[in-house]
Order: structure tokens, then C-alpha cells, then sequence
């Protein structure tokens, strides 16, 4: 409006990673009312989509590793899924194991991550993880150490696309001996116990009051807590399985940006730790859930500052699921099963560490990808990080900018978003009308 | 012996942000059997567990400072601190200044830490390097190399 005389503030806050002008985060306040929320921080994935076209099915592990440096395995897992369905091949027994545990690797490598280098220090009151280090040289060492596990585990079994074993459709390249998985053993048990401490110890920051009434979205597998299968169930009565999810999570471009956002009957959803664990609490281990009860928090969890004690116990439990998986393990005759290749369209759910992670390819006759689909987590959430904000950033008003500015990046950091696939900028723009 | 390491950052699918991964791939089999070369991509923290346990690593990544394309900047951060202006562009959850300083404050940090960043221009999705960019690799790589024989006549 002509009239109305507007004021802006632009305030540049670096989220974690920083490419300028890729993300931002523009408030609209009028009469000290929060109006609008626009949050760009996360580009849809259409230059990864359009670069798969074209390629033969068997280069597709390796191909979509490189689109996130964080979660490849993720990336891999939702690929090979959605190719088998179309081909038929059924990847079980020790190989869906060890698909199982690789993905195990990648939960304790992020979570511990976000947990202790990124999460933490706000709570704590740290700008960054290495002035923490500084006053806490127990903690994060801590923290690095758990994320190696992880780490062994997905160089192991080939997350990382430099190692000579990889993920491939039908099974793995090659696959570890008994002792390969048993020397890990050690290093597990002592992150098992260090993931109880980092339970009982997130547990205990003082968590910002907000209650928000989330739609949660995650995959429910029949027995295990969900890794790489499952149906797509919501906290408000959906189950469907993933090839039905076009129909139901729609996608929608928003004009303040490029991003696309996804909702549910037109309404944001949540996906992630928090959704997985009220989702499936029962599926979780006795250990997992006896910490979960040590928090005296109480099932929904509906704080979206509650994520980060979400987010460690699932590292304990990726931690005892990677212990039970090694001490069962069985190698199998061959690394992988015949694949036969034939047209067709196939769809794959598997939970990424941040959540659900949506792939959809279409295949021809020769084995090449015709089409492909991505939806991340990171785009899941979008919308619904807007609607935390909507509700948090009344509060931080009457700061000033700075502080303003880093309140509002604390919320969006409860959703551990994506920053490597979409490298980040946020800046914050407050304009009063 | 402790190990020598040159390690690339950055990712192969934004451009320029893959330069430092060019100038790592372009050393592979031009380097003696002590030196190991990793081609780094976008995976922040793993930098940390790369470069713990060797007595030298030699680091390139993309940086973006404000110079001209394919600028070559050269630091030594094996005392101090490389300021952080260097590599604001960096699509790594903590950049290469950040780990080096999260190492420095662990006591876990080589000797010996060489850096190099190479002014980026275009970090848009795609393969290609722009050209000043890419002629920034074979100085580079002839750099590191140099870099490399002074320690290992050392």
C-alpha cells in the first residue's frame, strides 16, 4: 500500500552454513502483530531430479549419495527401494540387515551431529560448538566420539561413495565378514552408554514454552522401529502405503520463494524424530524407552524444542538396533540378488534422519531412469517451521534485532534442516507495515 | 610414520564449490605412498576425523572473499587462526574455518596445516567449473605438490 509507511529491518544471521541471499526469513509485523512469516530456506531438489534422467538404474546409488553430504544413505536407501519395486527384487534376510544397519550409522552420525555441535550450544548459551568446547572439554569430545561410530559404520558399508563397497540395487557391491562388523563392537558399547548420558543430559536444558498442535507424519513399519520401510501413518488417522503419497502430500509452489512447500489436506505436518517417536514409541527398545521415561517428558511430545531429546534417544536406539544387528549377523552367500530389469514406476519411503524422504522413478525397458521425483524432509517441513514461528515470534518482537533474529533461527534449528544438498544463507527481515 | 593428507572440500554437483575436489582428484597417482589423497565432499564433521592423526594436511575448498575468480589464496593455520571472512560461502554444515578451530581448541590439530581456498564465482547446481575457476587447478595441485615435498624432505 501507498500509504503505508513501511520499515525494515534487515538483520544477517548465518543458520549454519552460508551461501548469501539462498535463505531468509522475512517477518511482516503490523500494530506489533506478527501478519505473515516467510521462510525460504530450503530450494526443491529439480537439478538433481533432472539430472538422474537419462541415466542407467545401476548408477543411481551413487549418483544420489552426492546430493547430501549428511545424509547419503538416505538418499540411497530411498533410490534402491523405489528400483527394486519396480524390478521385483526382494532384498531380505542378512543383506536387509545390513541395509538396516548402514542406515543405523547414518542416524548416530547426524543426530549426534546436530545434538552436540549444532543443537546444544543454544541451550547452553554458546554461539558455536567451539567456544562450548572450550568451557566443556568433556562434552563434545563426547559428542565427536559417538558421531565416529557412526561414522565406522557407514565407511564400513559404504555410505560414503569413496569407499570401494557400496550400495547397489539387489543388494551391496561386497559385504563385510563377521569380524569387519565385530570389530565395531567395543565402539558401540561405549556409545550406547554415552547415548544413555546424552538422554538424561539434553533432558535436563531449560526448553523454551511452546506447544504447538502438530500433525505427525512417519513411516510405521509392522515390527521395527522404521528405518527403510513401512506404511506412511499421521497422527491423525492416515495410512497409506508410499506409493499412494503423491496423493496425499501435495506440493505447492509458494510465491515469496522458489521453494516448494508440502502439505497434507492443505495443512502443514511435521515429520521427523519427534513425529517418529510418538509414532512409534512401542517399536522402540526397552532401553531406548525406559530413557525416554527417565526425561519425564510425556508422549506427544508437542515442543518443538523437545527434538533434540527425540533426536538422542534415537541415537540410542540406532546404537542398540546396530549391536543386535552385528550380533546376528550371518554373511550371506552372495552380496546381492539378480535384478530384472523391466519398465515401470516404483515409489520408496525410508526415514532420513530429518524425516521421511520421498523417491519416485520411472524406468524404461533398458534400465534407464526416464523420470525421477524427490521429496525431502527439509521440504516437508518448511511450512510447518513458518507455523512455529507464527506462534513464537510475537515474543521476540520487542528484542532487538540481533537477539530478535537469533530466536527466531533457534526454532528453525529444532528441525535439524538440511543445509548441504541447499547450501544456506538466513537472513531475517522484519518489515512493519 | 604419521600420514600426510591433502583433502578436497566441496560438492560435486554446485559449480564451482567443487574446485577443491577437482584440484584432489587431479593429484591422485602424482603423489609419493605416504601422502593419502581424499576427495572430501560436502561431509563437514568427517574433516575433523580426516585431519586428527597426521603430521600434515593440506586442505582445498572453495572460498568466496570477494576477488576475482579463481584467485588462489594460501594460509598456514598451524598456529593461527585463518580468519573466517575467507570461506563465507562454504556449503558445509561447519565450515573449514570452524573445524580447524573446533580441532585447534581440542588439541587435535596436525603440526603442519596448509590451506588453501580458491575464489568460487558460480555455486549454482551444475558440474561444470566456471573457467577461471578452472584454470585455478593445475596451480593449485602444482602448489600442494610443493608443498608436500618440502615436508617429506623434511
Amino acid at each position: 500500500m501507498a500509504e503505508q509507511k513501511r520499515k525494515t529491518r534487515t538483520i544477517a544471521v548465518d543458520l549454519v552454513a552460508r551461501v548469501e541471499g539462498e535463505g531468509a526469513l522475512r517477518l511482516t509485523v503490523q500494530n506489533g502483530e506478527v501478519r505473515d512469516v516467510e521462510l525460504k530456506i530450503f530450494e526443491p531438489p529439480r537439478f538433481f531430479e533432472a539430472f538422474l534422467q537419462g541415466r542407467h538404474y545401476e548408477e543411481v546409488p551413487d549418483l544420489v549419495a552426492r546430493i547430501c553430504g549428511i545424509c547419503p544413505v538416505a538418499y540411497q536407501m530411498s533410490a534402491v527401494h523405489a528400483l527394486e519395486q519396480i524390478f521385483g527384487t526382494r532384498v531380505e534376510g542378512p543383506l536387509r540387515d545390513l541395509r538396516r544397519l548402514l542406515y543405523c550409522g547414518e542416524w548416530i552420525e547426524s543426530h549426534a551431529l546436530h545434538v552436540y555441535m549444532l543443537h546444544a550450544p543454544d541451550f547452553l548459551g554458546y554461539d558455536s560448538a567451539i567456544v562450548m568446547a572450550k568451557d566443556h572439554p568433556d562434552l563434545v569430545p563426547r559428542g565427536l566420539r559417538i558421531k565416529k561410530a557412526g561414522n565406522r559404520l557407514m565407511t564400513l558399508l559404504g555410505g560414503r561413495s569413496v569407499h570401494p563397497v557400496s550400495v547397489r540395487v539387489g543388494g551391496f557391491s561386497r559385504v563385510p565378514l563377521r569380524r569387519d562388523l565385530a570389530a565395531l563392537h567395543e565402539d558401540l558399547l561405549w556409545a550406547r552408554d554415552a547415548a544413555v548420558e546424552t538422554v538424561r543430559w539434553v533432558a535436563g536444558f531449560e526448553f523454551p514454552d511452546l506447544v504447538q498442535d502438530y500433525t505427525f507424519v512417519a513411516l510405521t513399519p509392522s515390527n521395527d522401529y522404521p528405518f527403510n520401510e513401512g506404511s506412511v501413518t499421521s497422527s491423525r488417522g492416515l495410512h497409506i502405503p508410499s506409493r499412494e503419497f503423491e496423493a496425499h502430500f501435495v506440493e505447492a509452489q509458494v510465491p515469496h520463494s522458489t521453494a516448494l512447500h508440502c502439505t497434507l489436506n492443505g495443512a502443514s505436518y511435521l515429520v521427523g524424530p519427534m513425529a517418529r517417536v510418538n509414532q512409534n514409541y512401542d517399536r522402540l527398545s526397552p532401553l531406548a524407552r525406559e530413557a525416554f521415561a527417565g526425561t519425564g517428558l510425556s508422549l506427544p511430545i508437542r515442543n518443538p524444542f523437545h527434538a533434540i531429546v527425540a533426536r538422542a534417544v534415537e541415537i540410542l536406539y540406532a546404537i542398540e538396533e546396530a549391536l543386535r544387528l552385528i550380533e546376528r549377523y550371518d554373511p550371506p552367500s552372495s552380496p546381492s540378488v539378480p535384478v530384472t530389469v523391466r519398465a515401470g514406476t516404483g515409489t520408496a519411503c525410508t526415514e532420513a534422519p530429518r524425516g521421511i524422504l520421498y523417491h519416485r522413478y520411472v524406468v524404461d525397458e533398458q534400465g534407464l531412469v526416464r523420470e525421477a521425483k524427490i521429496i525431502p524432509p527439509t521440504s516437508q517441513n518448511q511450512r510447518r517451521i513458518e507455523d512455529d514461528l507464527r506462534a513464537y515470534a510475537p515474543r521476540v518482537l520487542s528484542l532487538p534485532d540481533k537477539q530478535a533474529a537469533l530466536s527466531c533461527e533457534r526454532v528453525i534449528r529444532c528441525y535439524d534442516p538440511c543445509i548441504s544438498c541447499a547450501a544456506h544463507f538466513l537472513r531475517l527481515d522484519v518489515i512493519h507495515v | 610414520m604419521l600420514p600426510v593428507r591433502v583433502i578436497g572440500l566441496g560438492n560435486w554437483l554446485r559449480g564451482d564449490d567443487a574446485v577443491g575436489l577437482h584440484v584432489a582428484r587431479s593429484l591422485r597417482g602424482r603423489v609419493g605412498r605416504q601422502v593419502e589423497v581424499i576427495e572430501g565432499g560436502a561431509g563437514s564433521l568427517d574433516l575433523l576425523e580426516w585431519i586428527e592423526g597426521a603430521r600434515q594436511v593440506v586442505l582445498i575448498d572453495a572460498a568466496r572473499s570477494g576477488r576475482p575468480a579463481g584467485t588462489i589464496h594460501r594460509f598456514d593455520a598451524s598456529t593461527a587462526s585463518i580468519g573466517a571472512w575467507l570461506f563465507p560461502s562454504s556449503t558445509h554444515a561447519l565450515n573449514v574455518v570452524d573445524i580447524l578451530e573446533l580441532g585447534r581448541a581440542l588439541g587435535r590439530l596436525p603440526p603442519q596445516v596448509i590451506v588453501y581456498g580458491i575464489e568460487a564465482v558460480d555455486l549454482r547446481e551444475g558440474e561444470a567449473l566456471s573457467p577461471a575457476v578452472a584454470g585455478a587447478v593445475d596451480p593449485v595441485a602444482a602448489q600442494v605438490l610443493r608443498d608436500l615435498e618440502a615436508t617429506t624432505h623434511a
